[in-house]
C-alpha cells in the first residue's frame, strides 16, 4: 500500500522550504502573463457599457478604425442585443500601443436605448420593479426548499429561541493580476497564449473549441499568475477575443483587464441575507432551525450559501432564492458560499449560548460532531487565552474595549483524478517533473519538486519542474476547490517510486543486491543490508546514457484524504469613540492533513485569515441604484487589508495524519464569524451586516445607550 | 470633446454629458438614445500631432533613450518601452495594478526615494537615478531584503512582491532597525492580496539585521 511513510523518515516533506519560484519573484524575472512582450506584439482593450441595462441600437467602428495605429477594431455586441450590467463588452480594438488602443475604444460610437435597470436586491425584490430576467417572475429563481426532522416538534423542546437576519455583501477577488492573456498564431492552425489562469487546460480545451482547432494545436502557458481566487478558469470573452484579434492582425496581442472591469465583470462573491429563527434545548443541543435566505450573484444565479453550517441540527427548514440584478456575475470565490455562512452561524451560536447563559465555546462542543475541531477548541483557546475573555460583553468604562470570539469551519480538499506527470532521470543525473498543473501562487511546483527530491535523495532545487504550460501534453484539472495538491502530489510520487525502481533495476546487478535492498540518500545509492556498496547517484544515472529513464504515474486514493476541520479564535480592541475594530490576534488552527510544505501551509493559512478579515471588517461592494453603477470599482474605495490592518496571526498547522489535503480555502471561513463575536463580547451589541465598520458600530452603541 | 460635440449635434445625451464631468447624480429617467465612449482622448486630438519628445533616462546604472509623449508614465517606459535602437526595455517587474497611486505595485527608487512609477510621468524622471527591482541585486548577489523574502516566504503569487521589495529597501536605507510598527508604516503604500503581511514583516526584521 502506498504511503508518505513516517514523519521521521522524512527529510523535506513536512519541513519548511522556501518556495523554487522565490528568486524569480523577489528579482522581477518572473514573467506574469501581464509581463509577456512578444516581438511585434500589439495591445488590445475592450470598450464597456457604463449602462446597466439597454438596447444595442447601433455601433459605429469606423472613426476608431481609421485612428493611426489602430490594427484592429471588432464589434463584440450585436445590434438588437440587449446590455445586461456595466461592464459589459461591446467592442475590442488592438493597436500598436496601450495608449492608442485606450483612445480608440474612447472613438466607438455607441448608440444605446436604456432600459430601467436594477441593481440591488432592495429594488429587485420591490413591488413594481422591472423585470430584468425573461425566465423567472419577479427577478427572483424559484425558492430551493430542504426540510429535515420535525420543525415544530423541534421549537416545542426549545428552552431558548434566537431570531435574528444576518446579511453579508458582495465582495470582489480583486486578483492583483487582472483576468488577461496574450494571443499569438504561429500560422492559421497553431495557436499559443499565455493566460492568467488557474486552469491551462480548460483554456486550451476552450480555445480550440472556440477555433475549432484540434486541441494539440493550442498551446497554453501560465508560468507565473497573480491571484484567482476561484475567478480565473476558462478564456472568458477577453480570452477569445484577444485570439481573435491576433488572428485578424497576424500578430501577438496582450489583453489585460483594467482593474474597473476586473472588480465589474471578473467576478464576485455573491451576497447574504438569512433571517432566522432557532433554538436549544436547556441543556445546550441545537434542537430546531428555521431559515429563509436569500443573495444575488447578479445577472446570473449561484448566490448559494451554507446555512445551517458546521454545526449539528436535527430539526430544520431552509429555503433560498437567487435575486437576479443587473450587474456583472459572480463566480468560484475562495470557499464559495462557506466564510459568509460560517458568520451568520457563528453569530447565531453566540447569541444562542448567551440566552442559555453558557459559554459560547461550551454550547460548540456540545453540538460539534467534529472530533477533530474539538480537540482544536482546546488547542485554539489555550493559545488565545479564553480564560482572560470578558465574561460580561461590554462591561467596563474603557473607552478602548477587548473581547474574544471564536469561528468554525470545514471544507474538501481530496483531490481526485485526471491528473498525469512524467518524472525523467537523466543520464548526468539531472532530474525533471513534468505536468500540466499551475501554480497561482499556492506553491505547487515547490511541493512537486519536494515530493520528487524526497525519493531521490536530492535537493528541491536539483529538480526541474515544469507546470503551467499545456504544451507537454500531460493534462492536469483546474486550481480550484483546494484540490490540486491533493490531484497532484500522488501521481509525482508513484512516478518518481516508478522511476527509481527502473533505475534501481539498472544498478542493482553491480552492486550485486537485490532490487528490493537499495536505497537512495544523500545523492549516493546503497545496500540497506551492506552499507559498504555504494554508488554516487551521478554514477549511477551516468550509465543510462541516451537511456533516460522517464516514468508516468497513478492517482492513489491512499496518499490523499478529503475532509478538514478548521477553527479560529479572534482578539479585537473596539474603540468605542471611533468604531474602529483593530484585531490584535487571530489563531487559526487548521487541520491539514500531510502539508508537503509546512512553510507554504502557514502561508496559506495567514493568506485565509487575511482575506477573511477583510471580508469582516472592509470589503464590500458598493452599487449606485440611479446609475446602475458601481461605486467604488477601483483600490482606493474597494478596500481590502493593507499593514496596519494585520494582527498578530498564530497559523496553527494542525496535522493529524499522514494522507494529503488541500488548505487554499478553508483558512478564510472561519475568520469573519470569529471577528464579529470578539466584536460583541468587546462592547455588548451585535452586528449582524458584515462589513463590520465603524458606522455600524457606533449607531448600534448609541442604539443600545438610547 | 468640443468638436466632438459638434459633430454629434442633437445626439448627445444626458448620460454622456454625465460620463464626461463625472458625477454619479442623474435621476433614474429613461433617456431615448444614450451615446456612450463618445468622448477624446484629452490629449490626442484628432490631426494635431500628439506632443512627444526623445529623452534619456537612467535606469538601474544605464542609460536608455526612449521616445515619450507628454502623458507616457515611467512605468509605461519600463514595462512597454522600446528605446530609440529598437530594443525593448523590458524591464517588467514593477507591476500595474491599480493605475492610482494605491496599490505600490509600481513602485521603484527615484534618486533613492520610492515612487510609484505609474504616477510619475516619463519625462519627470529624467537627471534622476532610477532602480527597478531588477537592479537591486549586486549581480548574483541579491539585496538582503530578497534574500530574507526568499527565507521567510514572503510571497505567494508573487504579484506584489517587487514592489514590496522595493519598497522594504528603500525603508531600511532609510531607517536600519525599524519596530514593527515603522514596517507597517513604512509599507502602507503596497497591497497584497494573498495576505503575505506576517512573512513580509518577519523578512523585513532579517533583513534590518543584515543591514
Ligand atoms: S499601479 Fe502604481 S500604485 Fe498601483
Ligand atoms: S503575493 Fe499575491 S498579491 Fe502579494
Amino acid at each position: 500500500m502506498a504511503s508518505w511513510g513516517e514523519a521521521s523518515e522524512s527529510r523535506l516533506i513536512g519541513k519548511r522550504i522556501p518556495r523554487l519560484s522565490g528568486r524569480d519573484k523577489v528579482t522581477g524575472k518572473a514573467k506574469y502573463t501581464f509581463d509577456i512582450n512578444r516581438p511585434g506584439m500589439l495591445y488590445g482593450r475592450i470598450l464597456r457599457s457604463e449602462v446597466a441595462h439597454a438596447n444595442v441600437v447601433g455601433v459605429d467602428l469606423s472613426e476608431a478604425e481609421a485612428l493611426p495605429g489602430v490594427k484592429a477594431v471588432i464589434q463584440i455586441v450585436e445590434v438588437g442585443n440587449k446590455i445586461r450590467y456595466q461592464g459589459q463588452e461591446i467592442a475590442a480594438v488592438a493597436a500598436e500601443t496601450d495608449d492608442i488602443a485606450k483612445d480608440a475604444i474612447r472613438l466607438i460610437r455607441v448608440d444605446l436605448e436604456e432600459l430601467p435597470h436594477v441593481v440591488t436586491e432592495a429594488d429587485a425584490m420591490a413591488e413594481g420593479a422591472p423585470q430584468i430576467r425573461d425566465d423567472w417572475t419577479g427577478n427572483q429563481s424559484n425558492p430551493n426548499v430542504r426540510e429535515e426532522g420535525d420543525l415544530a416538534g423541534g421549537f416545542a423542546q426549545a428552552a431558548v429561541e434566537v431570531e435574528a437576519t444576518y446579511h453579508a455583501p458582495v465582495q470582489t477577488h480583486v486578483c492583483l493580476e487582472t483576468h488577461g492573456n496574450v494571443a499569438e498564431w504561429e500560422d492559421e492552425q497553431n495557436l499559443t497564449v499565455w493566460a492568467s489562469t488557474q486552469g491551462v487546460f480548460g483554456v486550451r480545451n476552450d480555445l480550440a473549441g472556440s477555433f475549432n482547432l484540434p486541441a494539440n494545436q493550442v498551446r497554453v502557458i501560465t508560468e507565473h499568475m497573480g491571484g484567482g481566487f476561484g475567478s480565473k478558469f476558462g478564456p472568458g470573452v477577453e480570452g477569445r477575443r484577444v485570439a481573435e484579434l491576433a488572428r485578424i492582425t497576424g500578430r501577438p496581442v496582450k489583453l489585460m483587464l483594467t482593474r474597473k472591469a476586473e472588480h465589474l465583470v471578473a467576478g464576485n462573491r455573491p451576497s447574504m441575507t438569512q433571517h432566522v429563527r432557532a433554538g436549544a434545548t436547556g441543556d445546550g443541543r441545537l434542537i430546531a432551525y428555521d431559515m429563509k435566505g436569500h443573495g444575488t450573484g447578479g445577472i446570473s444565479s449561484g448566490a448559494g450559501f451554507q446555512a445551517p453550517y458546521v454545526y449539528h441540527v436535527p430539526n430544520r427548514r431552509t429555503e433560498r432564492v437567487n435575486v437576479a440584478v443587473n450587474v456583472g456575475n459572480q463566480r468560484a470565490m475562495r470557499a464559495p458560499g462557506h466564510p459568509q455562512g460560517a458568520f451568520a452561524m457563528d453569530s447565531l451560536m453566540d447569541e444562542l449560548a448567551e440566552k442559555l447563559g453558557m459559554n459560547p465555546l461550551e454550547f460548540r462542543r456540545i453540538n460539534d460532531t467534529s472530533e477533530v475541531r474539538q480537540a482544536q477548541y482546546t488547542l485554539g483557546a489555550q493559545e488565545i487565552g479564553w480564560h482572560r475573555r470578558n465574561s460580561v460583553p461590554g462591561a467596563g468604562k474603557a473607552v478602548k474595549k477587548r473581547g474574544m470570539g471564536v469561528g468554525s469551519g470545514q471544507w474538501g480538499g481530496g483531490g481526485g483524478r485526471g491528473t498525469q506527470a512524467r518524472v525523467t532521470i537523466n543520464s548526468d543525473g539531472t532530474v525533471e517533473a513534468v505536468t500540466g498543473t499551475q501554480d497561482i501562487g499556492t506553491g505547487i511546483r515547490t511541493a512537486i519538486a519536494i515530493i520528487v527530491a524526497e525519493e531521490f535523495g536530492l535537493a528541491p532545487t536539483d529538480i526541474r519542474v515544469t507546470v503551467g504550460d499545456s504544451g507537454p501534453g500531460l493534462p492536469s484539472g483546474g486550481s480550484g476547490g483546494s484540490q490540486t495538491t491533493a490531484s497532484v502530489a500522488p501521481v509525482i510520487k508513484t512516478a518518481a517510486a516508478a522511476a527509481k525502481q527502473k533505475l534501481f533495476e539498472r544498478i542493482a546487478p553491480q552492486l550485486n543486491a537485490p532490487v528490493g535492498d537499495l536505497r537512495v540518500g544523500n545523492r549516493t545509492i546503497y545496500v540497506v543490508s551492506d552499507r559498504t556498496k555504494t554508488i554516487k547517484w551521478e554514477l549511477a544515472t551516468g550509465q543510462l546514457g541516451m537511456d533516460s529513464i522517464s516514468e508516468g504515474g497513478e492517482w492513489d486514493e491512499e496518499l490523499r484524504q478529503g475532509g478538514v476541520a478548521g477553527t479560529q479564535f479572534a482578539e479585537v480592541e473596539v474603540d468605542t469613540e471611533t468604531g474602529a475594530v483593530r484585531v490584535i490576534k487571530i489563531v487559526a488552527v487548521q487541520d491539514c492533513g500531510l502539508a508537503i510544505n509546512r512553510l507554504a501551509t502557514e502561508s496559506q493559512i495567514n493568506g485565509g485569515v487575511i482575506m477573511g478579515l477583510g471580508q469582516a471588517l472592509l470589503e464590500e461592494r458598493f452599487m449606485d441604484a440611479q446609475t446602475g453603477r458601481m461605486l467604488n470599482a477601483n483600490l482606493e474605495d474597494y478596500k481590502v487589508p493593507g499593514t496596519f490592518e494585520i494582527p498578530e496571526i498564530k497559523s496553527i498547522v494542525f496535522d493529524t495524519h499522514r494522507k494529503v489535503t488541500g488548505v487554499g480555502e478553508p483558512p478564510c471561513i472561519p475568520t469573519p464569524g470569529a471577528i464579529a463575536n470578539a466584536v460583541y463580547n468587546a462592547i455588548g451589541v451585535r452586528i449582524r451586516e458584515l462589513p463590520i465598520t465603524p458606522d455600524k458600530i457606533l449607531t448600534a452603541l448609541a442604539e443600545k445607550k438610547a | 470633446m468640443p468638436d466632438k460635440e459638434k459633430k454629434q449635434g442633437t445626439n448627445i445625451s444626458r448620460r454622456s454629458f454625465l460620463k464626461g464631468v463625472g458625477t454619479g447624480t442623474v435621476a433614474a429617467t429613461v433617456a431615448p438614445s444614450v451615446l456612450i465612449g463618445g468622448e477624446k482622448a484629452a490629449d490626442a486630438q484628432e490631426g494635431d500631432a500628439v506632443a512627444s519628445a526623445t529623452i534619456q533616462l537612467n535606469i538601474n546604472g544605464k542609460p536608455y533613450q526612449v521616445e515619450v509623449e507628454a502623458r507616457t508614465t515611467l512605468l509605461t517606459v519600463l514595462r512597454d518601452g522600446i528605446d530609440t535602437s529598437g530594443n525593448n526595455v523590458d524591464l517588467t517587474g514593477a507591476k500595474l495594478i491599480c493605475d492610482r497611486g494605491e496599490c505600490g505595485g509600481c513602485t521603484v527608487m527615484a534618486d533613492g526615494n520610492p515612487v510609484y512609477a505609474c504616477m510619475m510621468l516619463a519625462m519627470d524622471a529624467q537627471d534622476k537615478q532610477i532602480t527597478t527591482v531588477e537592479g537591486l541585486a549586486d549581480g548574483d548577489d541579491l539585496h538582503p531584503v530578497q534574500e530574507a523574502f526568499i527565507q521567510h516566504d514572503a510571497l505567494m503569487c508573487g504579484f506584489c512582491t517587487p514592489g514590496f521589495v522595493v519598497s522594504s529597501a528603500a525603508l531600511l536605507s532609510e531607517n536600519a532597525k525599524p519596530t514593527l510598527e515603522e514596517i507597517k508604516v513604512g509599507l502602507s503604500g503596497n497591497t497584497c492580496r494573498c495576505g503575505t503581511y506576517p512573512f513580509i514583516f518577519d523578512a523585513v526584521k532579517t533583513a534590518s539585521k543584515k543591514m
